[in-house]
């Protein structure tokens, strides 16, 4: 089940650069949330705040709160354990190269230890029929080389991957921008299921996807959050005129 | 657009020039490997019968005899060689490309490490000599194996700093959202995935200090009989190659020549082995 996330004051750089400031945000559980706006506004910075992915920068830094469930992150919590907490899905498919399709998925149960084979062909089946790839690699699980997979196929076996460690919350930071529009269509619908047993974050550049995916959305705009309103709201009748501006088409 | 004949035609032609002379190049590059190993087929093939992979030396002035202990000698060396060498080659590239990017210290460990693979192997021999002989107050095949473990780690550490520094960050981030701790990340993600171009980096050090006969001159030292004990003198091929071509006799001189073409021959066979060991869990499509 998902849980909510209530981000307070949080502040991260990049070096000297300020790249989120003061960013206050509460996001609903089991809901997808759509994160908009221009390119280097700090979206992706903060959503890799939300499982501390930010601080593998070496010169990068955060300040505030996230509180995660019960669990204040950046308080005495381990990163490890967060992220294991709050799976992620990057802007381009990652799987690992030498590995098959089934150790893929099941990649983040055996390196953190877990080898009982029972189970995981359970759970690879599991979070593999949950992606919508199932019908499409359950010939050639041990087969193929994850890497041999189509783009698209390979965005929803990393989805998959992410789904198998059963995480509360799903960061995807534009994970449909690599893909054409069919593949694009099935990781909306796919969201559009998961909703219900996850908390998605859902980074996006593309604006109708905000509208078809989620519930509610944020408007960054220069590392600050402008408006954070329901989608209904934000894309009929947005109370900020920066918001109206950039997604009538006028700059961004 | 305007058709042009003269500008078709000259395009072929430059096109025909440049495969022309990338072939030309290649042809270049093989024809010495070739020259050597047909002139070394064609001067030690005829010495080489199964006394020489099962007998030890004759004594000067008699005739016969073959390397065995050499051929078993080197292999001794060479095994306690990468035993040292491998592991602690990249374990030091780990440190360069994973852990140290940009320290002080890193950057200490990369200098040091191009120059110690600019070092002339006599010097290694020396370094070994005082640090492994000159304690132990005898020459061993120990001292011999630590000459060419020397010899490895700055190759070794060197190509898997650069194999890993060429796996793709959205690797290691895909491991660390996982939950994946650093540590497991590196060993089991990153290395893994740069294990082809690490193992290629291994095999090259080993082929190169395979050949090498300055290192050992005075840390194994050789030896006329058979030895496989790790505290006394060892023989090994390219040793017994040095000692045989100096020697004023006929046969010895065949012998050597047999011994150089069996050493390469081995060589080729120890790097094809462990390329086609490695190449054999690498799945279809994988890149």
């Amino acid at each position: 089940m998902g849980v909510g996330i209530e981000v307070t004051n949080l502040n991260a750089w990049y070096g000297a650069n300020h790249t989120l400031q003061d960013i206050n945000l509460p996001i609903p559980a089991n809901h997808a949330t759509a994160l908009i706006g221009p390119s280097g506004c700090g979206k992706s910075t903060f959503v890799r705040c939300l499982n501390r992915m930010h601080e593998t920068n070496p010169i990068a830094r955060v300040t505030g709160s996230v509180r995660i469930g019960e669990i204040d992150i950046y308080a005495n919590a381990s990163p490890v354990e967060i992220r294991r907490r709050v799976g992620m899905v990057f802007q381009r498919p990652n799987p690992f190269p030498t590995m098959s399709i089934y150790d893929n998925v099941c990649s983040g149960l055996k390196l953190n230890g877990y080898s009982n084979r029972k189970q995981l062909d359970e759970i690879v089946e599991r979070s593999l029929r949950h992606a919508a790839l199932w019908d499409e690699v359950k010939d050639d699980l041990k087969k193929k080389s994850g890497a041999s997979l189509s783009g698209g196929q390979q965005q929803r076996m990393c989805i998959a991957r992410a789904l198998a460690v059963d995480p509360e919350v799903l960061l995807m930071d534009e994970p449909a921008s690599a893909l054409d529009p069919v593949s694009t269509s099935k990781i909306e619908d796919l969201i559009f299921q998961l909703k219900s047993q996850y908390t998605i974050v859902i980074v996006t550049h593309n604006m109708q996807q905000a509208a078809r995916v989620a519930e509610k959305t944020g408007f960054f705009l220069n590392g600050r959050m402008v408006e954070f309103d329901s989608t209904h709201k934000i894309f009929t009748n947005p109370s900020d005129k920066r918001t109206e501006d950039y997604i009538t088409g006028r700059f961004g | 657009m305007r058709s042009n004949k003269m500008h078709d035609r000259m395009r072929t032609v430059a096109d025909g020039a440049a495969t022309g002379l990338a072939v030309l190049a290649t042809i270049l590059v093989v024809a010495p490997l070739i020259a050597v190993f047909v002139y070394l087929i064609y001067k030690g093939a005829s010495s080489l019968n199964v006394d020489f992979f099962t007998k030890i030396p004759k004594p000067v002035g008699e005739s016969g005899g073959g390397m065995a202990n050499s051929i078993v000698g080197s292999a001794v060396l060479l095994s306690i060689a990468s035993v040292l060498g491998i592991p602690l080659g990249i374990g030091g590239g780990i440190y360069l490309a994973e852990f140290g990017r940009g320290t002080r210290l890193a950057n200490a460990i990369r200098f040091t490490a191009d120059v110690l693979n600019g070092v002339p192997s006599i010097v290694m021999g020396i370094a070994a000599y005082s640090l492994v002989v000159v304690p132990m107050k005898h020459f061993s095949a120990f001292a011999g194996g630590v000459a060419l473990a020397i010899m490895m780690v700055p190759t070794v550490t060197r190509t898997t700093e650069e194999m890993l520094l060429m796996v793709p960050n959205s690797i290691r981030e895909a491991a660390l959202g996982l939950g994946v701790p650093n540590w497991r990340s590196v060993l089991s993600i990153t290395l893994k995935t740069a294990s082809p171009g690490v193992i290629t980096g291994c095999m090259l050090a080993f082929a190169r200090v395979a050949g090498e006969t300055a290192p050992l001159l005075f840390t194994a030292l050789g030896n006329q009989f058979w030895s496989v004990n790790m505290n006394r003198e060892i023989a090994a091929l390219p040793l017994q190659i040095y000692i045989y071509a100096l020697s004023p006799y006929d046969d010895q001189h065949r012998l050597a020549w047999a011994g150089a073409l069996v050493l390469i021959v081995l060589i080729v066979l120890a790097v094809s082995l462990v390329r086609y060991v490695a190449s054999r869990g690498i799945l279809k499509g994988a890149s």
